[in-house]
């Protein structure tokens, strides 16, 4: 059988930067597993720019990004297996996998990390009502059509949900030459960050419709409209508000879903709050030796973020390889008042350099408040900002010396009045 | 009068406020001098950096994706749209290779983005 120290299931930008960590720290033995046809993952269909401001200080495109990482492989002896599809990992954590050139095979591993990343809702899973004509696709399907496989899907769009990838493919479908009739969003706030509504619709005059959804899909083998409506404080349609607009495309960026079953089939608890598994400060999941990082965790909004946690768990491999991972936790954290979830969800204090990074989302919008750690009743640490989102991520950075000065027990995150 | 914009040089999104001083504007908001840079050049001549495809013969896909080098004057999206439509690539392409070189005479190249 196959044996490696490591093996990374997905080769995205989580799990590039989990296995150059890994390599750094000593671990020499890694093999990265990937079922596309190249590595990159998602990167490599996100053509526009503002990647790695924070990791790399210059703004790239998504394959600029990838092909960073790609290429410090080079230098290392990582292995790497692409259009390669892992089926489950035993409870001993042998590797099951699958690709055309091998066929079956069984990798023995001593550590594993889950870097699957997340896939979109689809009409389905929002219970579009209507025909069930060609012509609907989610946002990243048409994204990898016209970027990648070079289509394009339709002329006349409607975007349902303001996600970050319906709004930059509202510009991109404008750029190649479609007309993007609107950007309906169910909630009364935009779920994309505030500088992609100004540079792919202001900058296009693509009107973006709050409180807005599609009752209805029209089209017998293709679509041929879709009747849109405003929603009331319930979020349920108004029926005096129903109108029709023509179009022969519809777009979904309607919510991303770690993508999780090897990880549930591990007998991995996923925790209901990210629908990723429940992690430690270096991205241990609950079985021994067993690692997630990236989009799997919880939905990022920045790449960066996700190389981080990639650095995070190839540095928990690393300790965990050499027998020095402490696997009891000082703290659990806990979503309070506002807050959505926090990741990660324990911490052991003997695996943390300098601080822990609490990554976090707000349920609503938020101006004038402050998020705030609380230890019981003590205070910890606040974090403040001109104004949250749930759309963009908070991160809430606590240093070691405060946190180790606490006696063991539930950190819990609220928002509050400033 | 004061005018207020979301920057868009970086996904944090700073809140920037502008007030006009002189022939210029004072900027506040901006957590970078490249915020206070765009701002003005938003006022004065809107850019953008340009990202898209080309065709590619002999790739593994059809396409490789592209950009501006640099931000280029926003009123020529279009018309750089066009001209990339008309270019076809043959591989192997490295990142970085210029797919078109002085864009409308905007004195930005267009480069690739993509190995192919």
């Amino acid at each position: 059988m196959l044996k490696y120290e490591l093996v990374v299931v997905g080769g995205g930008p989580a799990g590039l930067s989990a296995a150059v960590e890994a390599y750094e720290q000593g671990v020499r033995k890694i093999l990265i597993l990937e079922r596309d046809k190249e590595l990159g993952g998602i990167l490599n269909q996100c053509i526009h720019n503002g990647f790695g401001l924070h990791r790399f200080k210059e703004e790239l495109t998504g394959p600029e990004y990838s092909l960073r990482y790609i290429d410090l492989l080079k230098d290392t002896t990582i292995e790497t297996l692409t259009d390669t599809m892992v089926l489950e990992i035993s409870e001993e954590k042998v590797v099951r996998a699958i690709s055309a050139e091998r066929g079956y095979m069984e990798i023995e591993a001593e550590a594993v990390v889950f870097s699957m990343g997340c896939r979109e809702r689809t009409r389905g899973a929002i219970q579009l009502q209507g025909d069930r004509p060609a012509g609907v696709f989610t946002a990243g399907t048409a994204q990898r059509f016209i970027n990648m496989e070079g289509y394009m899907p339709g002329k006349r769009v409607v975007i349902l949900g303001s996600g970050d990838i319906g709004l930059i493919m509202a510009r991109r479908m404008t750029f190649e030459g479609a007309k993007v009739e609107a950007v309906c969003e169910l909630m009364p706030y935009s779920n994309g960050l505030t500088r992609n509504i100004v540079q792919c619709l202001d900058d296009y005059e693509i009107p973006l419709m709050l409180s807005h959804t599609i009752v209805k899909v029209h089209g017998k083998s293709r679509v041929e409209g879709v009747t849109i409506a405003k929603v009331d404080e319930n979020l349920r349609p108004i029926p005096e508000t129903y109108r029709r607009i023509d179009c022969d495309t519809v777009l979904l960026s309607v919510g991303l879903i770690p993508e999780n079953e090897i990880t549930q089939n591990a007998g991995i608890a996923v925790d209901p709050r990210t629908s990723g598994p429940k992690v430690g400060e270096l991205r241990q999941t609950e079985m021994e030796g067993v690692f997630a990082c990236g989009n799997v965790v919880h939905v990022h909004d920045l790449v960066d973020f996700v190389s981080e946690e990639g650095v995070l768990s190839g540095r928990g491999v690393a300790k965990y390889l050499k027998g020095e991972l402490e696997t009891t936790s000082n703290f659990s954290t806990a979503n309070g008042e506002g807050i959505g979830y926090v990741v990660p969800q324990t911490v052991n204090m003997s695996n943390v350099d300098d601080q822990v990074t609490f990554y976090m989302r707000v349920r609503s919008v938020y101006d004038r408040h402050i998020v705030r750690a609380y230890l019981g009743d003590t205070l910890v640490a606040e974090k403040k900002e001109r104004k949250f989102l749930p759309a963009e991520m908070v991160n809430f950075k606590i240093k070691k010396d405060i946190l180790s000065n606490l006696a063991d027990g539930e950190i819990r995150f609220v928002v509050e009045e400033v | 009068m004061s005018k207020e914009m979301t920057c868009i040089v970086c996904p944090l999104g700073c809140h920037l406020t502008l007030e006009p001083e002189g022939e210029s504007f004072a900027v506040s908001g901006n957590k970078c001098q490249r915020g206070k840079k765009y701002a003005i050049e938003e006022m004065i001549a809107p850019k953008r950096v340009i990202t898209s495809t080309v065709a590619v013969d002999g790739g593994s896909y059809p396409v490789i994706s592209v950009k501006t080098q640099a931000a280029v004057p926003k009123e020529l999206i279009f018309e750089v749209m066009e001209d990339l439509s008309a270019v076809m690539m043959k591989a192997p392409v490295q990142v970085g290779d210029v797919v078109i070189a002085n864009v409308r005479d905007t004195g930005v190249d267009v480069i690739a983005t993509r190995n192919a």
